[in-house]
């Protein structure tokens, strides 16, 4: 997930008590085109009181939602799943949360019933009942997603745990900013505090709170296989797996088939090279019209998403990942040869304003139809081909750009979740995790959500792929992680450095000084 | 010699009353209890917690034990100059934004002073801006600064003012008046309710007197209004210095951690947050602590508090 999805999910989470998920989801995308209509969606939100109980007191009900009156292939479904609430997972044909959850699934499947035998509002089956059973009326604390769609899945999910085994689990959402969350659990460690069982952890984390997290390398080891390999390195400290992956996220390209094909270009760029001719070619056909319209649209605010940008421009070009086998190995010519070609792209083929543009900043550029290329993660994909979006249809996703003599590279991210060392009740949170990391749970969340599976199988399963196309696209892509392992605690500080240095580069700065630089810092706070 | 006399008689005079003075000063006491055992609680614990973390190396949730590292930290910050930026910008933002908001403000303050039709009214719309959450409004702006879609790129444009959109709060020229007027817009009100309340208190005889003597509105204003006004000043003046060098939560929503736009306070709080770096996070805040102190001893000697 991206680090501060920012405005609208602030405007989600403020909507979400008052318009259900579904008019959520498809204003989601109306919000970052025309802001002045927010006042004017707000007062349409909140004009649906009639449905909007029924979301807000789902939480975990198993049985689907009132039908909206123009969906009538719904109702058979919603009263079988009524009659048979507990078991209806499996059974249950797509019922109008799913089929309106994610617009493209069913598009790419043709018909609104193609890829469909999941419900938004049905948990799938907990598979370790019986062995969780034994801790029936434990107590659970959960730090889950933060506003939004996340939160409404893990109400659901934990409902379902604890109707099958008995656990009462109590689901906070976590702040929504990942720095805040860092700093929550931070305190609760200090503190020692059992306030936490089970919890969200950033990929960038293990690192920093190994010491807090408790081992699951014995109750994941049948699972350990079929996760990628790099995510469970990242996870494993000092041999210790200390966090279970659940959902995924790398960089990716979006990119505007329609301008491509216009001006004559046979396929998204491969290189960086390639990317700067193909976005002054369309900007010049089209800031005739559109005098906003822009190349390529990234992240470049001082912040952790120029972290993960800016190790994409450098691992691609032969730059190296930062630090490697614990040397800083950031001072290179390669690395400074991309970043000064990154920071000579603002203004030129990147708007100015990029150097301070987050993940919904870069997203409400592309999508209102002012950007070429966008460098994103993957959840704006569902929201681009939302209705009122302008891009709709207009758009595809493939791997970045990459420098000479590179290969193409996606900074991987994505949340795991993990059980506090100092939690009361650790069987019983291990349980919950061995839950939520099941590939039903996984697959679910990918087909009703769009989460990126991390289990390699659910990833290929023709249901997700159906929903997600660009999982097929780039699955050969290298994912590179960001370097938490080898700083651990230092690591935000590390980045900070980074982060900071290379957005000195974009607002004009030399980056053959300032390179050299940011490395003896590092190496200062490594040393 | 009369100097020791009087002393003598007032030592005599206590000794006379020491019964009823010691029944007061206990109820005197008795009566702070509540207050002092509530500052303590809430300021000068923290502050000594404050001040004896900046002398280790505590880090937040660490395994590492913390230790007493003496003067390491303020050795470190005396050549941080990171630290320095931030001193340099938040004293340039606070310079700025107070000459600003003092002259606007001592403006609006003497309008609504004034009385007219509607004045009521105009008091309470004023106060708007004073009344939107800071980040709120910060959100706000930074949406009418946005370099694609924000309003002030399109008036501008309209007026053909300028040829092509400007990213007011990427572009480090023009980011720090960005900020300051969002500073401006928002606590004008604030200084403007302040100096309203100094007016109120001069009384108006002085003007009808000074009106009498044949003195015009100028005359007036520079002789009896500003001199009469200068206690109203002087807190105006400690209260928005405190305020704009503490400085947090616009440059935060705005900019994040942009190196070249850090405050004293986004520094500090990066430090102990981000970096979980309590220690050397607590000698910053000491710092700012200090400096704050200076401006503020400034402020109270220079424009003389007891005089006025």
């Amino acid at each position: 997930m991206p680090f501060d999805k920012g405005y609208s999910d602030l405007l989600n989470d403020a909507m979400a008590g008052r318009a259900n998920r579904r008019q959520v989801l498809r204003r989601a995308a109306v919000l970052g085109l025309s802001l002045p209509a927010i006042g004017a969606l707000l007062a349409a939100c909140g004009g649906d009181d009639d449905e909007a109980t029924s979301t807000t007191s789902t939480g975990g009900e198993t049985a689907t939602e009132p039908a909206a009156t123009s969906e009538p292939e719904s109702s058979p479904t919603e009263s079988e799943a009524e009659s048979s609430p507990t078991e209806s997972e499996a059974e249950a044909s797509p019922t109008e949360g799913e089929a309106e959850a994610s617009p493209t699934e069913s598009e790419a499947a043709g018909s609104p019933t193609g890829s469909g035998e999941m419900s938004i509002d049905v948990a799938p089956e907990v598979a370790n009942a019986d062995a969780a059973s034994q801790y029936s009326g434990a107590t659970l604390t959960y730090y889950g997603d933060g506003v939004g769609i996340g939160n409404q899945l893990d109400e659901t999910l934990a409902k379902a745990f604890t109707d099958a085994t008995g656990i009462q689990i109590t689901v906070i959402p976590r702040p929504e900013d990942s720095t805040e969350t860092y700093a929550t659990y931070q305190r609760a460690f200090e503190a020692k505090s059992g306030e936490i069982d089970v919890m969200m952890v950033d990929v960038i984390w293990p690192g920093a709170f190994a010491p807090h997290l408790a081992d699951l390398t014995d109750a994941f080891s049948d699972m350990t296989s079929e996760w990628y390999e790099s995510i469970v390195e990242n996870n494993t400290i000092d041999g210790k797996l200390i966090g279970a992956p659940w959902f995924g996220d790398f960089g990716i390209l979006y990119y505007r088939t329609d301008l491509l094909e216009q001006y004559g270009f046979d396929g998204p760029p491969a290189t960086w090279d390639e990317l700067e001719e193909q976005c002054k070619t369309i900007m010049e056909g089209e800031q005739a019209n559109n005098p906003n319209f822009w190349g390529f649209v990234f992240q470049g605010k001082a912040y952790e998403g120029l972290t993960c940008d800016a190790l994409e421009w450098i691992a691609s070009s032969g730059g190296g990942s930062i630090i490697e086998n614990g040397e800083v190995t950031l001072d290179n010519d390669n690395a400074k040869a991309i970043l000064a070609k990154a920071g000579g792209w603002i203004g030129t083929i990147a708007p100015t304003g990029v150097t301070g543009y987050q993940e919904e900043d870069a997203r409400n550029a592309f999508q209102g139809g002012n950007a070429a290329f966008m460098r994103n993660w993957p959840y704006a994909y569902a929201q681009g081909n939302d209705e009122g979006s302008a891009v709709k249809d207009k758009f595809d996703v493939g791997p970045l750009p990459a420098g000479d003599g590179g290969e193409s590279v996606g900074t991987l991210g994505g949340w795991q979740l993990a059980v506090s060392t100092y939690s009361k009740n650790q069987e019983a949170a291990i349980e919950f995790v061995k839950y939520m990391v099941s590939a039903d749970v996984v697959k679910w969340r990918a087909v009703v959500a769009t989460f990126v599976p991390l289990i390699k199988s659910v990833a290929e399963d023709p249901d997700v792929i159906a929903n997600q196309p660009y999982l097929e696209n780039l699955a050969d892509v290298t994912r590179v992680t960001r370097p938490s392992r080898e700083t651990g605690e230092n690591y935000n500080q590390v980045s900070t450095e980074f982060f900071q240095g290379v957005n000195e580069i974009l607002t004009g700065g030399n980056a053959d000084d300032i390179v050299p630089t940011i490395a003896q810092r590092i190496e200062r706070l490594l040393g | 010699m009369s100097h020791a006399t009087v002393e003598t008689a007032k030592v005599v005079e206590r000794r006379k009353r020491s019964a009823l003075g010691r029944e007061q000063t206990r109820t005197a006491w008795l009566l702070l209890l509540p207050t002092l055992a509530v500052v303590a609680v809430v300021a000068l614990i923290p502050l000594a917690q404050t001040i004896y973390l900046s002398f280790t190396n505590d880090r937040l949730a660490s395994a590492q034990p913390t230790e007493w590292i003496g003067l390491k930290n303020y050795r470190f910050l005396l050549e941080d100059t990171v630290f320095r930026n931030s001193i340099v910008t938040t004293v340039k933002f606070a310079v700025i934004t107070l000459v600003f908001e003092l002259l606007l403000g001592l403006i609006i303050a003497l309008v609504v002073n004034s009385s007219f039709k509607g004045r009521g009214f105009t008091r309470a719309a004023m106060l708007i801006p004073w009344a939107i959450p800071t980040v709120v409004s910060a959100r706000m702006w930074a949406w009418m600064y946005n370099d694609i879609y924000g309003v002030f790129n399109d008036l501008l444009q309209r007026l053909h003012i300028i040829d092509r959109n400007i990213a007011w709060i990427a572009e480090p020229r023009y980011s720090l008046a960005a900020i300051c007027a969002v500073d401006i817009w928002k606590t004008t009100p604030f200084v403007a309710l302040l100096l309203l309340a100094g007016l109120q208190v001069i009384p108006s005889d002085v003007y009808e007197a000074a009106t009498v003597d044949g003195a015009n509105r100028i005359q007036q204003f520079f002789r009896i209004t500003l001199p009469l006004l200068r206690p109203a000043i002087l807190v105006t003046l400690i209260f928005r210095t405190l305020d704009a060098l503490r400085v947090f939560d616009v440059f935060y929503v705005m900019f994040g951690a942009r190196r070249d736009t850090q405050t004293m306070a986004i520094y500090a709080q990066n430090n102990i947050v981000a970096f979980s770096d309590t220690g050397y996070g607590s000698a910053i805040a000491v710092a700012i602590f200090l400096i704050i102190g200076i401006f503020v001893v400034a402020y109270v000697t220079t424009l003389n508090v007891e005089a006025s």
